[in-house]
């Protein structure tokens, strides 16, 4: 990058988002009982209209989660902090508008078969 | 319930956590076996941050921005493995913690001429019984410390697998992780042989 174009692009990332995240979710912070970073979230299925008071970024993730998708994949997808995502989803799962997956307890420790099929998975990389 | 599992359409989903002192080649590991994206998250709505965040003088700064390397492996058509490049100082806790609930297991990777920086991580995992392995990151083949050396300084126990690699490269940064899994198999078979004789 050239010391002009670095100039021009004083905003990048390093900066901050323009729009601050605490305005994005209206000063609240995530709920004590977080969505896991890997849950899944999928849009629910509409039976009519969105509801007209959705912020853009609700929309965003309606449409990034008409299939499923992690709680960490709509982060970095939408450019948005963890923490927003997650308090815009509990917006969404109030309203239920959105299905939630979360990883279950038995999945944390998965089974041998499935640990056998990642390690296979890793070698065959 | 295991919704993740009962929805054929909807992969499983492990996380890795990659942890270690700033510089130690996190990025370059994740990097090396994935296809890595950005991922932030701001301190301020956390409030983690609050006691430990001087910011007099900068008042207006109100958020701290915190990276994270963020990779993801697809292993087989319904599993996929996500990796954490995590940062390693005390004040990020409140990250690990969140990434730490139900991680498969993590990687502590370890530069041996700044030993002392990775054992907030390893006292994390051990704390939280996460399981871990210690990857000791060979720069320029130049650090090859006798593993039992690393293993003496960072007093671990002695199933805790260490292992030398090399971060820029795929496959060494592969056999790390194939390794850390491997130790997950042991130790779940080992802590579910008596429970399975008990219960079944």
């Amino acid at each position: 990058m050239t010391s002009n174009e670095r100039a021009a692009a004083w905003w990048d990332r390093d900066a901050g988002p323009v729009v601050r995240p605490y305005a994005m979710t209206g000063g609240r912070v995530p709920a004590a009982a977080r969505f896991d970073v890997v849950a899944t979230v999928r849009a629910a299925p509409l039976g009519g209209a969105l509801p007209p008071d959705l912020q853009p970024e609700h929309r965003q993730i309606l449409a990034a989660a008409r299939s499923p998708i992690t709680v960490a994949d709509l982060a970095a997808e939408l450019d948005l902090a963890l923490g927003v995502v997650q308090v815009l989803l509990h917006d969404l799962a109030v309203q239920e508008l959105i299905c939630l997956h979360e990883p279950g307890r038995a999945s944390a420790v998965p089974d041998e078969n499935v640990l056998k099929a990642v390690v296979n998975g890793l070698r065959a990389l | 319930m295991d919704y993740a599992r009962s929805d054929r359409t909807v992969p499983l989903a492990l996380k890795i956590l990659v942890a270690g002192g700033f510089g130690v080649g996190k990025t370059t590991l994740v990097s090396a076996v994935s296809e890595i994206r950005p991922l932030h998250t701001e301190e301020v709505l956390t409030s983690a941050g609050l006691d430990t965040d001087d910011t007099s003088g900068v008042e207006q700064k109100t958020t701290t921005t915190v990276a994270m390397d963020f990779g993801r492996i697809s292993v087989g058509s319904d599993i996929v493995l996500y990796l954490f490049g995590t940062p390693g100082q005390d004040r990020f806790w409140f990250l690990w913690d969140e990434l730490a609930h139900g991680a498969l297991g993590a990687v502590v990777l370890a530069d041996t001429r700044r030993l002392a920086d990775c054992f907030p991580s390893v006292d994390y995992f051990e704390r939280r019984g996460t399981p871990f392995l210690v990857a000791v990151n060979c720069f320029d083949g130049e650090q090859r410390f006798a593993t039992q050396a690393v293993r003496n300084a960072l007093d671990l126990d002695p199933d805790v697998p260490v292992v030398l690699c090399d971060a820029r490269d795929r496959r060494s940064s592969k056999d790390v992780l194939i390794t850390l899994v491997e130790h997950v198999m042991d130790q779940v078979a080992r802590t579910q042989t008596p429970a399975s004789v008990r219960s079944w």
